[in-house]
């Protein structure tokens, strides 16, 4: 199991969904991906594809429309697989959360695994985020194959 | 049995070395674009993760074609290190291209199926400047055998075959899906038609794709390695340099459309092959 293992470790595709954030997140989640913060240094790739991706980062509340969408998106990941809820609005519905069309929190579609709250979160806490995501995959034993 | 060793040493050596390659792709590709990158065995963790991963089927088809791929990408790698017939070793590689696009048509994902008439299109660009390679090999050496090339009195064929040579860059960027001809997978322009070809295969099917893309930079490598073959590391050298050619070119140009890219190696790829190849029959009154 080792070498799988280790290279889970390093090397962690994501893929980013948008539910319906202001879009303030969804920024600072690229910006991870620029020359300032640089993700690619621990192997993190942006797929884009469900089917190739390890953890799925969601920003924004989810809403009656998306939870279908997110739901489908989640099954498509192949295990092991991490979920990330970036912004107070992935954890908990922020400050859309009662809104007549909003579900709430990430949580209530999908499982979470790390929670990185902020009004928007930065980009040194979305990396931190996935650290934390990492350490957690690291320590799960017997991960569903 | 000595063949059969060095068919077996190469089987193993060059993932590894197209592994390597792959990483020092994207190393160079951060720098140039000032990043820091990732390590240089990134590749082989991405890999291996991919090896670990859960399987998804969409089609059972998929996964006889991507075996085609893969083993017809290394019987012409094969060809090529047992020194045996370049034609032949073309015609493995326009299978290897085929099985992949069956592959892609046969699951029902509208992006694979986008990806899968694309890559058609880039067969049709390059298939035909193969070809005529082989051909012109064939008029300058009469004879399509890779050990009559690797002959120690043989001059290097870069000097009678350069507009070749030139076409085969062309193709190699084709090959290789950079920009401006990253056309049927998209690396970097999931927004388009998400991963074209390879939007259905995930976790080990993918690693089975990786694996054949390292196996394809060493095939098309040890190709251009051959335009000078005396003494061998100097063609060694120059498809290093076509490497890193490469991915400056990646790095500089803009994703074309695919009928661009047609038109593009067809104007210029084939007329310079037949150029070459005119002049060869011309001069040598074959
Ligand atoms: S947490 Fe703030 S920045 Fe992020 S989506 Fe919600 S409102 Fe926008």
């Amino acid at each position: 199991m080792g070498i799988i293992h280790t290279s889970r470790i390093k090397s962690p595709w994501i893929i980013h969904f948008d539910n319906s954030s202001c879009n303030g997140c969804d920024i600072e989640a690229l910006a991870c991906l620029t020359p300032l913060y640089d993700v690619e240094r621990f192997g993190i790739v942006n797929m884009g594809n469900p089917k190739h991706a390890d953890v799925l980062v969601i920003t924004g509340p989810v809403n009656y429309r998306t939870a279908r969408v997110l739901k489908n998106l989640y099954a498509q990941i192949p295990d092991p697989k991490m979920v990330i809820a970036v912004g107070t609005c992935a954890c908990s519905g922020g400050v859309f959360h009662n809104c007549y069309n909003i579900l709430g929190g990430v949580d209530k579609v999908v499982p979470v695994d790390v929670y990185v709250p902020g009004c928007a979160a930065r980009p040194e806490a979305i990396i931190d985020g996935v650290v934390l995501a990492l350490q957690k995959l690291a320590q799960a034993q017997g991960v569903a194959k | 049995m000595n063949q059969l060793w060095v068919a077996i040493i190469a089987i193993i050596v060059a993932p590894i070395i197209g592994g390597f390659l792959a990483g020092i792709d994207r190393k160079i590709t951060a720098r140039l674009q000032g990043r820091w990158g990732p390590p240089i065995v990134q590749p082989f963790y991405d890999f291996f993760k991919l090896l670990g991963k859960s399987r998804i089927a969409t089609s059972r088809m998929q996964f006889v074609w991507i075996y085609g791929y893969l083993v017809f990408m290394i019987a012409s790698l094969v060809f090529l290190v047992l020194k045996l017939d370049i034609l032949l070793l073309v015609f493995l590689l326009g299978f290897a291209g085929i099985s992949f696009v069956l592959g892609g048509f046969s699951s029902k994902s509208p992006y694979s199926h986008f990806g899968a008439n694309r890559e058609l299109l880039q067969i049709l660009s390059y298939e035909p400047v193969l070809l005529l390679m082989a051909l012109g090999i064939y008029a300058q050496n009469g004879s399509f055998m890779i050990s009559e090339i690797l002959k120690p009195s043989s001059e290097p064929l870069l000097a009678s075959l350069w507009p070749i040579f030139i076409a085969l860059l062309v193709i190699l960027t084709i090959k290789l899906r950079k920009s401006p001809f990253d056309i049927a997978t998209s690396h970097h322009a999931h927004q388009e038609l998400v991963k074209g070809i390879m939007t259905e295969y995930s976790g080990p099917y993918y690693a089975l794709i990786q694996l054949t893309e390292w196996y394809e930079i060493v095939l098309l490598l040890g190709i251009i390695a051959l335009f000078w073959a005396n003494p061998l590391w100097i063609g060694i050298l120059i498809a290093l340099a076509a490497f890193i050619l490469e991915l400056f070119i990646d790095n500089i140009a803009a994703r074309m459309t695919a009928g661009w890219m047609v038109r593009f190696s067809w104007a210029i790829g084939l007329v310079l092959c037949i150029l070459n190849i005119a002049y060869l029959y011309l001069m040598k009154g074959v």
